[in-house]
């Protein structure tokens, strides 16, 4: 059975796409690429690793004020994330979130990070505050 | 949000299509916070900056500045005229020096651009200090005083130190800002945010700048975005080592706000900086957390040839600069390296007066305004080993620029220049 997490919509919309999960908060300014959406970040677990068209699950954004600038830039080259699942708020995240215009949510009945595996399938419905997650181990068989 | 009727007035398109663009995306930001207001604000710090190339392909194309303007600072796809401002707003640092982009290896044409954009926006409000420290050139927000600031630096600034309010905005939040004197009441604007959480017991004796930049990084990376308070320092810090040690805590961490019992403005004592029946989270900084601090910000350092050596993040102070020319004069920097200092333009002029300048470009090195190796993405052609005496910029270059980065005391990085070799290291 699929499992259902509730949330607060940040961003409205839906969404749906496979999960990239960090358990690492994420910088903007000099700690991703906002032309691919790489993660550049020196140490960081993602390092090399593109959140472009995923559905991103990540604690929250650390660093620069530029945060949103950069989320901005994914999302005007095409390499923004389809969908943002965060626990901790900040105006660095709420603002990037709004001007990534993908649908957002944080404040979850239980921690995603504990939850959403990598390679997951993920249904966002920021709208109703719903998250589906789909096991990857369902999806193959 | 409850929005009063002036703000509702401003939705409605009633005073213009820019605050109308402006007011839409403060309400959705507020929402995605889950503000339940907005707070007037005179203060804003946020920019205008047209020289990245992202931003500069927007400022070349149909609609110019104000497409830049409108997609950039207003999160709108619609170009819109750019009004007069209704706060007062100060440019931070950006991405080129108009006055040196030769020494920095910029393009003719960025120049242009940029210079065009100074004169656009400076005639709508914006006041071109070009500087990641408003604060050490005029803008100096009283306590209590509602700001929306760009600049992770600044913000723990002016927070801690002057007392004013600002949680740490962006872009797009600024110029809404400036467009409507308004931010959302959130976060840091309500004093029950401003409470510390950890206590910091200082036992080792940090004194000197660099000191205070490998207390700031450990603090930053053990309190992440928490409000740390220092208990037990010895020694009175002034403006530039709180300057260095807020923004070593921001770059390794997130702080926006930390308390000094006896320094800061809300913290006359311990007590008054800590919220009633909640203790707080006791951590000790030692000899061996500093150890820890200095070797995480030189974990990627191993070639000692060096190539350029950088002071100057956040932007100096004069008393910086001038500690910086008399370890300068009467010397010459070695010719395989070189040294760009960088200091708010209106500092500078006083650097110029006071014969400062003259004594660093006698040496070989430049004193420059406006942007920094990390913003501007601005080095010596080359470059592969940095030396700098900020933490900030030791934590950036590396994923920025691809470089190894050394950090140290000044007078290590002056060391650097000299010889070409990184002798520094911890006593």
């Amino acid at each position: 059975m699929n499992i259902i997490l509730h949330g607060r919509c940040v961003v409205g919309g839906k969404a749906e796409g496979e999960a990239l999960v960090t358990h690492e908060t994420i910088s903007g300014w000099g700690g991703m690429d906002p032309r691919t959406g790489t993660i550049t970040e020196i140490r960081h677990e993602l390092r090399g690793i593109s959140f472009k068209d995923k559905i991103l699950v990540f604690p929250g954004a650390k660093g620069s004020s530029a945060w949103s600038h950069y989320f901005h830039m994914a999302r005007l080259s095409g390499a923004a994330p389809k969908a943002l699942l965060f626990n901790r708020m900040s105006t660095k995240v709420a603002l990037g979130a709004v001007v990534t215009r993908a649908p957002a949510m944080t404040d979850f009945d239980s921690d995603p990070l504990d939850i959403i595996r990598t390679g997951d399938w993920i249904k966002v419905d920021a709208d109703s505050g719903t998250v589906e997650v789909v096991r990857r181990a369902q999806t193959d068989t | 949000m409850r929005l009063d009727d002036d703000e509702k007035a401003m939705l409605d398109g009633a005073q213009g299509r820019a605050r109308q663009k402006a007011m839409e995306l403060l309400v959705k930001y507020g929402k995605a916070l889950g503000a339940e207001k907005l707070v007037k604000t005179d203060n804003v710090i946020g920019t205008v900056g047209m020289a990245t190339p992202f931003v500069r392909d927007y400022a070349l194309k149909p609609g110019g500045l104000d497409a830049a303007f409108s997609e950039f600072n207003l999160d709108s796809s619609e170009t819109i005229e750019t009004p007069e401002f209704a706060a007062y707003t100060c440019q931070v640092i950006h991405g080129i020096d108009t006055e040196h982009w030769q020494q920095q290896g910029g393009a003719k044409e960025v120049a242009d651009l940029q210079q065009r954009g100074e004169e656009h926006f400076g005639r709508r409000g914006v006041n071109m200090m070009g500087t990641c420290t408003p604060y050490q050139v005029g803008n100096v927000p009283v306590m209590g005083e509602h700001c929306a600031w760009m600049e992770s630096s600044a913000v723990v600034y002016c927070n801690s130190v002057l007392g004013a309010r600002t949680n740490t905005e962006g872009r797009e939040s600024t110029g809404a800002a400036s467009v409507t004197a308004r931010i959302p009441y959130w976060g840091l604007h309500l004093p029950e945010n401003r409470f510390a959480t950890h206590s910091i017991d200082v036992e080792f004796d940090v004194d000197d700048m660099m000191d205070w930049g490998l207390l700031g990084y450990w603090v930053g990376h053990v309190v992440q975005d928490d409000i740390p308070l220092l208990a037990g320092v010895k020694n009175q810090p002034n403006l530039i080592k709180l300057k260095h040690f807020g923004a070593a805590a921001a770059s390794s961490g997130g702080v926006e706000l930390f308390h000094i019992p006896g320094v800061t403005p809300e913290a006359a004592s311990i007590e008054a900086a800590t919220k009633p029946g909640r203790p707080l989270a006791r951590l000790k900084y030692g000899a061996k957390e500093r150890r820890e601090a200095y070797d995480m910000i030189n974990a990627g350092a191993h070639e000692r040839k060096v190539d350029f050596i950088m002071l100057g993040c956040p932007h100096d102070s004069i008393e910086q600069i001038w500690h910086a020319a008399r370890l300068l004069e009467g010397k010459h920097i070695h010719p395989d390296v070189q040294l760009w200092i960088f200091t708010p333009r209106s500092i500078k002029a006083v650097a110029d007066r006071s014969g400062y300048t003259r004594i660093i470009r006698d040496a070989g090195a430049w004193l420059m305004s406006d942007t920094c190796p990390a913003i501007g993405r601005v080095m010596p052609k080359g470059t592969k080993v940095v030396a700098t005496d900020s933490a900030k910029q030791s934590h950036y270059l590396p994923a920025i620029l691809g470089v190894e980065a050394w950090f140290g005391s000044l007078e290590d990085c002056v060391d650097a220049a000299l010889t070409g070799r990184w002798n520094g290291g911890l006593t």
